[in-house]
């Protein structure tokens, strides 16, 4: 990059996500007060609070479900995401993640992850749209990330919990997200299914950026990134997992409860 | 010929029947005992439309969800179209012998054939915009639904409503459809005289192969990537919107196509019971096709046209044997349908063939999301 287009960068000019004075309240109670964000490209990010601190708002707020009262979501160089709906957000390569799984049960492991590949969402194009090479080779590489090869033709609402939490960050990932939000990816999972969790997340962000909302410490603690607090809708400390578990306000609102 | 048994039966079903019935209807001597008697043609014609309607609820009710309780409303409508064309093509011969004016506008001293009625003196006019009014009237309603999000019991209530502001609408005699009586008294169809034995079974041989038509496209569809999306959107429709999908472009695009397939089942009605009026808009036929369609099996398209008949062949039967009885036979019906047989009459039979397994698949789901919605 040359020295003038560095210069040229505003405040949000190197973030990939900059979240900037965000307020939603929902009949007076404020989910989001003021929140504001900045999450480098190729970060990891973990997200933390007690209930109702606004973690869910936060993603809804960018993927585009619920529009801010005032703020701006400012996505890449110039993108101001509140402008934009649910499908435009998602094709600009913003994945998200649900707490429950949310797979499309009859139809198949490979349907299911053909439908998310990055591509045409046209009507006019899906009546038509075959099959390609490219498309059959990516879809095997993402069977083999998810570890659902053998499983490629059975129903989604064949498989077992965890396997549709895999399932569903392997359409995530067909989506060719540029940012990733996942929403407590491994509620419910084993311990062993949360340690893969955790590999698989930090593989894709070898490649992606990730903002990973989890109640589960440990979790957070094996993925040892970043870690931001919430609390009443608003940022009450950001910093190392260490950091985060010592500081005393922190203490106080969540984790000595 | 198909790699699915379903398909090849379904098929063989229509044409071969249709083939069968009209060879034993024109070639056989009237006192013959495999003589099949010209009411029976006409029928069988009858049922072939309601199969057609019955198609094109399936297609949008059990692949995209959208419970329809108005579409009768684009079949009548397809029938009406067609009525104007018979109707012109009466001419001279009418009561009131005017060659342009059809009778009821005679009668209520109109002068002039109103702008809406130009055209349908030509078959090749009226046969189109036997699927394009539909289509237009679909596209219009599913623009703004869709695109306002309604979905759902508010979806089906509306268009319930669409389709009893229709037949109210249709009674006035001032919109120029004949009002209450609609339109009868046909002559002929491009020529041909309607009052005819060979003509009935032409046009129920046509009605089998227009069903036939509709039913491979309606399966290509729904067995296209769209089909799949489609699928997605009715299980989880906020879903595709983060995938990056406008789910209401897809119900639109399968909504209208529905409206012109339940148009032209309507056309084809029309010159075979050879009246329309107002109360083919009527909100009682709408819910009765969605319970074919329940009966049938939803989301299996072969169901639908499978319940659309075997349902009439019923009511045929005891319209005529307890007339009193059939709203509470098919009230019945339809509970005990959704009660023990959640995915319908194909659903027996997908259950034990292991060919129709993957088959069975979406039409379980169907099964379930519909008893969902039945009982929430």
């Amino acid at each position: 990059m040359s020295d003038a287009a560095q210069a040229g960068s505003t405040l949000s000019g190197n973030s990939l996500l900059y979240l900037d004075g965000v307020t939603v309240s929902f009949d007076g109670f404020k989910a989001l007060n003021e929140l504001s964000l900045v999450l480098e490209p190729g970060e990891m990010r973990a997200v933390i609070g007690p209930n109702g601190a606004g973690k869910t708002t936060m993603m809804d707020v960018i993927t585009g479900r619920t529009r801010p009262d005032t703020g701006r979501v400012v996505f890449g160089d110039n993108v101001d995401l509140t402008r934009l709906d649910e499908p435009a957000i998602a094709r600009l390569g913003i994945g998200r993640k649900f707490q429950r799984p949310t797979v499309f049960e009859p139809l198949s492991v490979h349907d299911n992850l053909l439908l998310s590949l990055a591509g045409d969402r046209n009507p006019r194009f899906a009546l038509w749209a075959k099959e390609t090479p490219a498309e059959r080779v990516r879809l095997d590489e993402l069977l083999a990330t998810i570890r659902l090869v053998d499983d490629r033709d059975r129903p989604a609402a064949d498989l077992s919990h965890g396997q549709k939490q895999w399932l569903e960050i392997g359409m995530l990932l067909a989506q060719e997200p540029h940012l990733l939000l996942v929403d407590e990816p491994v509620a419910g999972m084993s311990d062993a299914e949360t340690e893969e969790t955790a590999d698989l997340l930090r593989e894709i962000n070898k490649t992606r950026s990730v903002v990973v909302v989890e109640h589960d410490m440990a979790f957070v603690r094996a993925l040892g990134v970043k870690v931001t607090v919430l609390h009443e809708g608003a940022v009450l400390a950001e910093g190392s997992i260490d950091a985060i578990q010592n500081d005393p306000r922190v203490i106080e609102v969540y984790l000595g409860r | 010929m198909f790699r699915d048994k379903l398909t090849t039966i379904t098929l063989g079903c229509i044409l071969g029947g249709a083939l069968l019935l009209a060879a034993l209807n024109l070639l056989t001597p009237g006192a013959s005992a495999a003589h099949v008697p010209g009411f029976v043609i006409s029928l069988v014609g009858k049922y072939l439309c309601y199969a057609i309607l019955a198609l094109a609820i399936d297609l949008v009710w059990g692949y995209a969800g959208i419970l329809t309780l108005g579409h009768g409303a684009f079949f009548a409508l397809g029938g009406y179209c067609m009525g104007m064309y018979l109707m012109r093509e009466i001419g001279a011969r009418g009561v009131y012998a005017n060659p342009i004016l059809p009778d009821f506008m005679v009668f209520i001293g109109w002068k002039e054939l109103p702008w809406y009625w130009q055209g349908f003196n030509h078959f090749w006019f009226a046969l189109p915009m036997t699927m394009l009014v539909p289509a237009l009237l679909a596209f219009g309603f599913g623009w703004f639904a869709f695109r306002s999000r309604v979905s759902g019991v508010y979806l089906s209530i509306i268009t319930q409503a669409l389709t009893y502001a229709l037949m109210l609408a249709f009674f006035r005699n001032d919109m120029g459809f004949g009002g209450n009586n609609g339109m009868t008294d046909f002559k002929d169809i491009v020529g041909i005289p309607l009052n005819s034995e060979a003509t009935s079974a032409g046009l129920m041989l046509i009605s089998a192969v227009v069903l036939a038509a509709a039913f491979l496209l309606a399966r290509a569809m729904t067995r296209s990537r769209f089909g799949k999306v489609l699928i997605a959107v009715r299980d989880a429709e906020s879903r595709t919107r983060f995938l990056g999908y406008r789910p209401e472009s897809y119900k639109l695009v399968v909504w209208v196509l529905s409206a012109m397939i339940a148009g032209i089942g309507g056309a084809l009605y029309v010159p075979q019971v050879g009246i329309i009026n107002p109360s083919e808009f009527a909100p009682g036929n709408s819910i009765e096709a969605v319970i074919w369609v329940a009966v049938g099996g939803r989301g299996t398209l072969a169901g639908a046209i499978l319940g659309a008949v075997l349902v009439n062949l019923g009511k045929t039967w005891l319209t005529s044997a307890l007339p009193e009885v059939w709203l509470f036979a098919i009230g019945g019906l339809f509970i005990l349908v959704t009660l023990l047989l959640p995915r319908g009459i194909i659903g027996l039979f997908a259950a034990r063939s292991t060919t129709a397994g993957a088959e069975a698949e979406p039409g379980a789901a169907a099964a379930k999301s519909a008893a969902r919605e039945i009982a929430g």
